[in-house]
C-alpha cells in the first residue's frame, strides 16, 4: 500500500449537439472549410451583440439533470477575460457565479466497488477557435468555425481517488451525456474534452496537498496514463522530502510526459463580470417539467431494468448499457420477441466483437434486430443449429438479409428426418468398421469421430442429437 | 435659407408636389458641407457617392409609388461609432483607421427603410469616450457657435453638422450624456432613448449597460420623427426591449396643463454656472406660466453619480476594447511575436484617454478589487436608479441643465481628466437610471447655447418630447449659429 | 486605496498595452486622482443593496436554434491585416 492518498478532481468539456452556435446563427457543422462558418457576430466585429440559442439552454438543463444536479432558478452570463488569437472577443462567454446546474452525482464502479462521485456545478459557455501553427514556426493560423459552437463545462469533486477511478468517470459521464442526446461526446474529434487536477496527501491526512493541473488530454488511455504519470511524480517528490509546485502541466503523449504550461504566479487574471448584452435566465417549474419528461431512460436504470426483467448478469447488462446504441439494439431485438438472454449472448459475444474487430460502430452494420431476432428464433425452433447460426449471422452483418432468406438460399435447414439420417449412418458405419471394434473397446472418441463423418456427409446439417442417438442403436 | 433648415412637412409638401428631389437634398447638404466643413470638422468621411446614388434610386422609388418613408429625402449624418456596411468606421480611432464593416448597425437600417440618405461619418472623440471631441484621433470639430470652442462630445460631430445646416439631422451615441451635452453646447436638440428602446446592434460598444443611439435634431418635432423611425425591438439586441413604440408625433400637443414638474436641488447647485442657472430658471418659470406644477425634489445620490460612472463604464469598456488586437481587423503593428504584436497595435493603436479608461476598468475588475470598486459601483447605481423612481411616484418629468456651464475653450480641459468628466454631472445619472432624456435649447448665455434637460419615466418618450415641444413653441427659436461669420 | 507605479504597469500588461516610463508616471497620478475620488462611494452603506448590472427586469431572451447561413470566406477575411490559406494569421505565439 502506498503511504499517500490521491486526490483527483475532472473539468470535462462537453460540445452540445445543437444545429446552431451558443450566440449566432452560423452553423455548429463539423469538418468544413477554414473561416466559412462564421459571421460578424462569432468573428467578434466592432458594435456585434450575442442572442442565446435557446435549444443551447435546453441541452444544458438536460444534461444537468441527468447529472443529478440541482437546476438554478436564476441563471447569467459572465464575461471571462483573457487575450489569445482564437478568442476573437478577447473574452469568452460564460458562467461565473450562477450555473445552470450544481451540486449533482453520478456512480462508478471500479473492481467491483461501487462509489458516488460529487458534481460541483454544470455550466455554459462558447468554444473558441482553432490555431493551427505554421510549420517553420514563422506564425500561426486561426480557423474560427468552432467558436461559439455551444460547451458545457463539467466539474466535478475532488473524490476521485485513483486514474482507474478517473477513467471511469469519465467513461460514465460520457454514457450518460450520450443516453441524453445532447451530444455526440467523441474525444477524437474534440466534442469531449478533459483537464484533470491532481495532488498526494498522507494517508489519514485531512487537508489537500498542493495540485496540479494537467491539460491536453485527449483520449481516456490518456487521462489514465497522464494521471498515473503525475501520480508517481509527485510521490517521488514526496518521497524526497521535496514540494509539489502548483502549476498547469500539459501532456505529452508521444514522450509519455508533462511539461510545465505556466506556474501559479503566471495564472490568469480573468476579470469575470456580468455579461451586459445577456439578460438573466428564469428557469421555472415549467421549464423543467418539459425538459424532465424528455430525458430518456438513463444506463443505470436500464442496467437495473435488464437485471430484473431478464435477469441477466451484472456484468452483461454493464457490456450491453455501456453504450446507449447497443442498449437500444438489443432492446429492439428483444421487441422482436427474441429470447433476451440469447439476444444478450449473441450481441455481446459475436456482434460487439465483429464490432471491435472491424473497428466499426453499431449504427453502420446492415443486420437489423428483427433478423437477429429472427436468426434465435430459427434455432429455437430448429431449423437450424447454433453451428449452423455462425454462418447465417455472419451472412447477415455482410448482406443485411433476412435469416429465413439465407437458410433458404444456402439450403441450411437442418436435417431432422431419422429416415434421412438414417440412411447415411448406415453407409458411414459400413465404410467404417474399424471405429465400430474401437468404439465397442471402450474407445469412446471413436463415436465422436463417427458423428463428425455423418456431419461431413450432411455438410453439417444434420441434427447432432439425432445423429448420435442413431448411431449409437445401429451399433448395438 | 438653406433646404435643410425648412422643416419637414414642407420638405414632404414640396418632394410630394415634385418641386423638390432627394437629389436636391443631397446636393443641398454637399454644398453645405463643402462651404462649411473646412471650418468646423464635423465629418470624417463624406460619402458623396453613396449618397447621390442613394438619392437617385430614392428619386424613382418616389416617382413610382405614393408611400414615403417618414425620413424620406432627408441628408442624415452618421456617428462615426455606427457600422456602416463598405463605408469605414473609424470610432475616431487610429486603430480602425481601416476598418470597413461588413454589416450595417439596425438603426442605419431602419435609417435607409426610413428613406434618409446617410451623407457620410461624423466625428467624435475616440469610442465615444470624452467630453469635447478632442479625443478624436483625426481632427478636432469646433463649435459653430464659436470655432474657438468645443462642440462637446463625444457626438460633437452630430450636434455641429446639425448645427451647422450641413445635415438635416444626425445620429448620436449616448453613454454618459454624449447625445445631450454637445446638443446643448451646439444649441440642437438631442435625445437619449430609454435603455432598451433602440437596438445597439452596430454601435461599436463603449459601455453596453449605458449606450443608447438617439437622434441630434434642430427642433424637438424632427426629434419625435427619427425616433420613431431608429425606435423598436431587434432581435439582433438582446437587451432590446419588448415594448411598444408610440406615436410620438401626436404627444406633441403643445399643452402641458397640469403635468408634474420635478425641479432637482442637486441639478441647480453650485457646479452649475450663472449663466447656465440663469436660463434654466427661466425656462422652468415658462413651463409653469403654461401650467405645469413645479415641485422641488430630491436625488440624494446624483453627488455620487460621477464616481459610479467613472468605475461601472471603464470596466465595461476595457473587456468591450479588448478585441482590437490586430488579428482580425483593424490597423496591426508588426511585432516580433504575438504578445509584441499585441502590445504595439494595442498602444500605437489607442489614444490616451482610452488607455486611460482601459487601465482604470482593467484595475476596477482585477483579483482583489472587484469588490471595492466594480460591485461597489453596481450598488450605488441601484442607489441613483431608485432615486429616481421615488421621484416618478410624484412627477411626471424632472427638469433641469444639460450641461454646467456653456461650451468650454479648445484645450481648455484636456490635461485634467477630472474636470473633464465633471462636464457629465448632469446627465450621467440619467444613463445609469436607463431613462429617456432630451436636451432642448434654451436661450444664449454669453453668446453660447444653454440645453435644458428633460428626462422622464422608462419608455416614456412622449411626455419628455412633449414637454420640450411645448417649450420650443412658447420660446423664440435660437438664431441661426455665426460659425465665424461664415453663414449670418 | 492607492495604485502604485508597479501596479499600473502590472494593469497595463493586463490589458496588453505598453507604456513608457513616462506614461507609467502619468498614468500612476491621474488613476490615483480618479480613484481618490471614487473613495467618495465609500460614504454609502451598501451592504444591503442589491447590485444593478441591468437597468432592464428582463429575463429568457432566446433565439430559435435555425442556421441562416455564413458569410463568404472573402467577407470573413476581408479586413484581416494578414491571411493565409483562409485563414487569419498571426505571428507566433510565444507562451512558453
Amino acid at each position: 500500500m502506498s503511504k499517500y492518498e490521491t486526490v483527483i478532481g475532472l473539468e470535462v468539456h462537453v460540445e452540445l449537439s445543437t444545429k446552431t452556435k451558443i450566440f449566432c446563427n452560423c452553423s455548429t457543422e463539423f469538418g468544413a472549410p477554414p473561416n466559412t462558418h462564421t459571421c460578424p457576430v462569432c468573428l467578434g466585429h466592432p458594435g456585434v451583440l450575442p442572442v442565446l440559442n435557446r435549444e443551447v439552454v435546453n441541452f444544458a438543463i438536460k444534461a444537468a439533470m441527468a447529472l443529478n444536479c440541482e437546476i438554478a432558478e436564476y441563471s447569467k452570463f459572465d464575461r471571462k477575460n483573457y487575450f489569445y488569437p482564437d478568442l476573437p472577443k478577447a473574452y469568452q462567454i460564460s458562467q461565473y457565479d450562477q450555473p445552470i446546474g450544481k451540486n449533482g452525482w453520478i456512480e462508478i464502479e471500479v473492481n467491483g466497488e461501487k462509489k458516488r462521485i460529487g458534481i460541483t456545478r454544470l455550466h455554459l459557455e462558447e468554444d473558441a477557435g482553432k490555431l493551427n501553427h505554421i510549420e517553420n514556426g514563422e506564425g500561426s493560423l486561426v480557423d474560427f468555425n468552432r467558436v461559439g459552437v455551444p460547451l458545457i463545462e463539467i466539474v466535478s469533486e475532488p473524490d476521485l481517488r485513483s486514474p482507474a477511478e478517473a477513467r471511469a468517470y469519465l467513461e460514465k459521464l460520457k454514457t450518460i451525456i450520450q443516453y441524453t442526446g445532447v451530444s455526440d461526446v467523441k474525444m477524437e474529434e474534440g466534442s469531449l474534452r478533459c483537464d484533470a487536477n491532481i495532488s498526494l496527501r498522507p494517508v489519514g491526512q485531512t487537508e489537500f496537498g498542493t495540485k496540479t493541473e494537467m491539460k491536453n488530454l485527449n483520449s481516456f488511455r490518456n487521462v489514465e496514463r497522464a494521471l498515473e504519470y503525475e501520480q508517481k511524480r509527485q510521490a517521488e517528490l514526496l518521497d524526497r522530502g521535496e514540494q509539489v509546485v502548483q502549476q498547469t502541466l500539459r501532456w505529452l503523449e508521444n514522450e509519455n510526459r508533462t511539461k510545465t504550461m505556466r506556474s501559479k504566479e503566471e495564472a490568469h487574471d480573468y476579470r469575470y463580470f456580468p455579461e451586459p448584452d445577456l439578460v438573466r435566465l428564469h428557469i421555472d417549474e415549467a421549464w423543467k417539467e418539459e425538459i424532465r419528461r424528455s430525458i430518456p431512460e438513463l444506463p443505470d436504470a436500464r442496467k437495473a431494468r435488464y437485471m430484473r426483467e431478464f435477469g441477466l448478469s451484472d456484468y452483461d447488462a454493464a457490456i450491453l448499457t455501456g453504450s446507449k446504441a447497443v442498449a437500444d439494439y438489443f432492446d429492439m431485438t428483444v421487441m422482436e420477441k427474441a429470447d433476451p438472454k440469447t439476444a444478450s449472448n449473441w450481441i455481446i459475444t459475436e456482434l460487439l466483437g465483429y464490432l471491435n474487430a472491424e473497428g466499426k460502430e453499431i449504427g453502420e452494420i446492415k443486420m437489423k434486430p428483427v433478423h437477429l431476432a429472427g436468426m434465435i428464433k430459427l434455432i429455437q425452433n430448429g431449423t437450424i443449429s447454433s453451428k449452423i447460426a455462425k454462418k447465417v449471422f455472419k451472412e447477415m452483418l455482410q448482406t443485411g438479409k433476412d435469416p429465413e432468406q439465407i437458410v433458404k438460399e444456402k439450403g441450411l435447414t437442418q436435417i431432422s428426418d431419422e429416415g434421412q439420417i438414417k440412411e447415411i449412418v448406415v453407409k458411414v458405419l459400413s465404410n467404417n468398421p474399424q471405429s465400430i471394434e474401437d468404439f465397442k473397446n471402450g474407445k469412446d472418441r471413436a463415436l465422436g469421430f463417427l458423428v463428425g463423418q455423418v456431419m461431413k456427409e450432411t455438410r453439417g446439417k444434420a441434427n447432432p442429437q439425432l445423429v448420435n442417438k442413431l448411431i449409437l442403436e445401429e451399433i448395438k | 435659407m438653406s433646404l435643410l433648415r425648412e422643416s419637414l412637412k414642407e420638405i414632404h409638401k414640396r418632394l410630394a408636389s415634385r418641386e423638390l428631389s432627394a437629389r436636391d437634398l443631397a446636393e443641398e447638404s454637399l454644398r453645405q458641407i463643402e462651404q462649411k466643413d473646412k471650418e468646423v470638422g464635423a465629418f470624417l468621411l463624406v460619402d458623396q457617392e453613396g449618397a447621390m446614388e442613394r438619392a437617385a434610386k430614392l428619386d424613382e422609388q418616389l416617382a413610382a409609388e405614393d408611400q414615403r418613408g417618414i425620413l424620406a429625402a432627408l441628408p442624415a449624418g452618421i456617428k462615426d461609432n455606427l457600422c456602416t456596411e463598405g463605408v469605414t468606421t473609424t470610432c475616431g480611432s487610429r486603430l480602425l483607421a481601416n476598418y470597413v464593416p461588413i454589416y450595417n448597425a439596425t438603426v442605419v437600417d431602419k435609417l435607409n427603410e426610413a428613406g434618409a440618405i446617410a451623407m457620410g461619418k461624423l466625428n467624435m472623440d475616440e469610442f465615444a469616450m470624452g467630453s469635447s471631441t478632442e479625443n478624436s484621433a483625426f481632427k478636432l470639430t469646433r463649435n459653430p457657435w464659436d470655432l474657438e470652442r468645443v462642440p462637446g462630445g463625444s457626438s460633437g460631430g452630430s450636434a455641429a453638422a446639425v448645427a451647422a445646416g450641413e445635415v438635416y439631422f444626425a445620429l448620436g451615441s449616448d453613454t454618459g450624456g454624449s447625445i445631450r451635452q454637445p446638443a446643448a453646447f451646439c444649441g440642437v436638440v438631442g435625445l437619449k432613448p430609454t435603455y432598451g428602446r433602440v437596438s445597439r446592434y452596430g454601435l461599436v460598444a463603449f459601455a453596453s449597460s449605458l449606450d443608447q443611439i438617439g437622434p441630434l435634431t434642430k427642433n424637438v418635432e424632427d426629434a419625435a420623427y427619427v425616433l420613431q423611425a431608429i425606435s423598436g425591438l431587434d432581435v439582433k439586441d438582446s437587451t432590446s426591449a419588448d415594448v411598444e413604440v408610440p406615436d410620438y408625433l401626436s404627444a406633441l400637443t403643445g399643452e402641458i396643463k397640469g403635468l408634474s414638474v420635478g425641479v432637482p436641488k442637486e441639478m441647480m447647485g453650485e457646479g452649475v454656472s450663472a449663466g447656465v442657472r440663469a436660463r434654466v430658471e427661466e425656462a422652468i418659470q415658462k413651463l409653469e406660466q403654461m401650467g405645469a406644477t413645479i415641485k422641488e425634489v430630491s436625488l440624494p445620490h446624483s453627488e455620487y453619480a460621477v464616481a459610479t460612472y467613472y468605475l461601472l463604464a471603464p470596466a465595461e469598456a476595457s473587456s468591450n476594447l479588448a478585441r482590437y488586437d490586430g488579428v482580425r481587423y483593424g490597423v496591426r503593428k508588426p511585432g516580433k511575436n504575438l504578445l509584441d504584436m499585441y502590445l504595439e497595435t494595442r498602444s500605437q493603436g489607442f489614444g490616451p484617454e482610452v488607455k486611460r479608461r482601459i487601465m482604470l476598468g482593467t484595475y476596477a475588475l482585477s483579483s482583489g478589487y472587484y469588490d471595492a470598486y466594480y460591485l461597489k459601483a453596481q450598488k450605488v447605481r441601484t442607489l441613483i436608479r431608485q432615486d429616481f423612481e421615488r421621484i416618478f411616484e410624484e412627477v411626471d418629468v424632472i427638469v433641469g441643465p444639460t450641461a454646467p456651464t456653456t461650451a468650454f475653450k479648445i484645450g481648455e480641459k484636456v490635461d485634467d481628466p477630472l474636470t473633464m468628466y465633471m462636464n457629465d454631472i448632469l446627465t450621467i445619472p440619467v444613463n445609469l437610471a436607463g431613462l429617456p432624456a432630451i436636451s432642448v435649447p434654451c436661450g444664449l448665455a454669453d453668446g453660447l447655447p444653454v440645453g435644458l434637460q428633460v428626462i422622464g419615466k422608462a419608455f416614456d418618450e412622449s411626455t419628455i418630447l412633449r414637454v420640450a415641444h411645448a417649450y420650443e413653441q412658447a420660446t423664440e427659436r435660437l438664431p441661426v449659429p455665426p460659425l465665424g461669420g461664415i453663414e449670418a | 486605496m492607492t495604485i502604485s507605479k508597479e501596479q499600473v504597469q502590472k494593469v497595463a500588461a493586463l490589458a496588453r498595452l505598453k507604456l513608457t516610463e513616462q506614461e507609467a508616471d502619468q498614468y500612476t497620478v491621474q488613476l490615483n486622482n480618479i480613484l481618490q475620488f471614487a473613495e467618495k462611494l465609500n460614504e454609502l452603506e451598501t451592504e444591503q443593496v442589491e447590485p444593478t448590472s441591468h437597468v432592464l427586469p428582463m429575463a429568457n431572451v432566446l433565439r430559435e436554434d435555425e442556421v441562416v447561413p455564413s458569410l463568404p470566406r472573402e467577407k470573413a477575411l476581408a479586413n484581416a491585416p494578414d491571411q493565409q490559406d483562409g485563414m487569419f494569421r498571426v505571428p507566433a505565439v510565444f507562451e512558453e
